[in-house]
């Protein structure tokens, strides 16, 4: 198994780590059981994901998908956010092996688990904006 | 360029100089056939029966009993399925194995099962060795063949082999052990640890991939697995791969004339590694801290999972294994290490170093090194960590 030149550098380098204490929006998926937890940290202002960081345990793919989602949210406005898919996440990293899709899934599923979070502290039913957070398919 | 540490000779070992010297004249000028009558094929066959000597030499074994394999699954393959389809002819369609077997094992027993034969998976203790007394129960008189690996290839715990062949013995049962991790590790004699079959394999002790040996006791008549010409006196058909065979031989001898010195230094290593390791907050060392390989080290990182922690070493220089999901190419972690009572969480983080007798403490010193900052650093972005942190404090 190969990961691409930018997996490895998004693993060794990753962007946006750690907790934010002042997130209005937190959102983990995944279970140790399988090996991979991430949990997405958003602050978000007038619509707009202001900041983001990310905590996670997991492999290599899940580690550099945790952190290509971060980058592609960034600075973008909810509504973007929302249309973070998992194969945008493995086209900018360039590829993921097919045993690691799992990863960019996951990945996206933090962001909206997080949006989620985001809108049930407004007292907003999430649901309807950002739908159903279904858990990590290929542990069932 | 940064220092290189190979820690993961369980997998596989560096072809030693010497086997690779001795190999050579077969993979050039002394091609010859061993079964050909001329002297480039009579070269080639007292080249081969040579290394049958230093084989059966090292496990204890007459040369009549040793025969050459493509590898240890083959002859993990060849022993298990031959000897249930030699007993079933006798009525005896039941095996007993352990659950921490190679998947070489593991899944012949399962294909096994499939044809209507019943196998026994005893558990293992949580130390990573097998219970006597649960072998001798599990003994039935339609019991046909027990296959216990000597080693584990993950925890490198050493199995009671001598009182399982005097048990097998005792009760009228063939016994096989795959022995893959073990030659050349430690100390083997067939003869009086009763031993019925044996595998073994060339590249863990210094020789090449692709060559194996079953040791077959002799008298014991178990069908062929590989039909076709006259090859190992008709037991294994196949032109002999004589440079291959050739570097079994010269890694077997050299692994094993120098066992008690090399296993002091490694197990020097060994003790080390899991001394300081163990001094990292919240690991634990899986296996056996005594009956144990030499060279084997395997500890549990909480909060930390294995194959982010492979890169990181990998990034250092630094070769090892894990029994991560993520690295057996499954969802599950380690069977080995669930079957201790490992919790998934746990077995993810678990990190295999293996030394041999080419390491050495520089290595074992740059290891110590690079590894407990690594494990820091995937902690600090864990939420599995952060939670553990948080529920200690409460």
């Amino acid at each position: 198994m190969l990961y691409s030149e930018k997996v490895m550098e998004h693993f060794t380098n990753p962007r946006n780590v750690g907790e934010m204490p002042d997130a209005n929006g937190v959102g983990e998926v995944g279970n140790a059981k399988c090996g991979d937890i991430m949990r997405m940290y958003l602050k978000i202002e007038d619509g707009i994901i202001k900041d983001v960081s990310f905590k996670t345990f997991g492999c290599g793919a899940a580690i550099a998908t945790s952190s290509m989602a971060t980058e592609l949210i960034k600075g973008k406005s909810i509504e973007d956010a929302l249309k973070l898919t998992n194969s945008a996440v493995v086209e900018a990293l360039e590829g993921l092996p097919p045993v690691k899709i799992h990863c960019s899934v996951l990945a996206e599923q933090a962001v909206k688990a997080a949006l989620s979070d985001y809108y049930t502290r407004l007292g907003i039913d999430p649901v309807p904006i950002v739908g159903v957070i279904s858990d990590c398919e290929d542990c069932h | 360029m940064g220092r290189f540490v190979y820690a993961d000779n369980a997998a596989t070992t560096r072809i030693s100089d010497s086997v690779f010297q001795a190999m050579v004249p077969f993979l050039t000028e002394k091609y010859g056939n061993a079964s050909s009558l001329y002297g480039l094929g009579r070269d080639s066959r007292r080249a081969i029966e040579a290394a049958r000597e230093k084989t059966a030499k090292a496990l204890g074994a007459e040369p009549r009993e040793i025969y050459f394999t493509s590898c240890g699954s083959e002859s993990d393959n060849w022993a298990i399925k031959s000897t249930a389809l030699a007993m079933a002819q006798k009525g005896k369609k039941h095996i007993i194995t352990t659950v921490f077997e190679h998947h070489a094992v593991l899944h012949t027993c399962q294909a096994l099962e499939r044809q209507g034969f019943e196998v026994t998976y005893l558990p293992v203790e949580p130390n990573g060795v097998v219970d006597i007394e649960k072998v001798k129960e599990a003994v039935r008189p339609d019991t046909a063949l027990v296959t216990i690996m000597y080693a584990n290839n993950e925890i490198g715990t050493i199995q009671p082999i001598p009182e399982i062949g005097a048990l097998c013995q005792e009760k009228g049962v063939l016994f096989h052990t795959d022995a893959v991790q073990a030659v050349g590790a430690v100390p083997i004699d067939v003869k009086a640890q009763n031993i019925d079959l044996l595998s073994l394999s060339a590249h863990k002790f210094h020789g090449p991939k692709g060559i194996g040996a079953l040791y077959i006791r002799k008298g014991l008549v178990i069908p062929n697995l590989v039909d076709g010409g006259g090859q190992e006196r008709g037991r294994r058909a196949g032109t002999e791969n004589n440079a291959y065979i050739v570097g079994l031989g010269t890694a077997i001898e050299t692994a094993c004339a120098s066992i008690e010195e090399k296993n002091t230094r490694v197990s020097a290593m060994r003790d080390k590694l899991i001394a300081q390791l163990l001094q990292i907050p919240h690991t634990r060392l899986n296996g056996d801290p005594i009956k144990r390989l030499p060279g084997n080290v395997n500890i549990s990182f909480e909060g930390v999972e294995g194959e982010s922690l492979l890169l990181m070493l990998d990034s250092r220089g630094i070769c090892g294994s894990s029994g991560s999901a993520c690295t057996s190419g499954s969802l599950d972690p380690s069977h080995v290490l669930l079957a201790l009572g490992l919790k998934h969480e746990t077995a993810h983080g678990s990190l295999r170093l293996s030394l041999s007798g080419e390491n050495t403490m520089e290595d074992v010193d740059y290891i110590l090194e690079q590894l407990p900052p690594i494990v820091q650093r995937l902690r600090d972005m864990s939420p599995v960590w952060e939670k553990m942190m948080k529920e200690e404090q409460n």
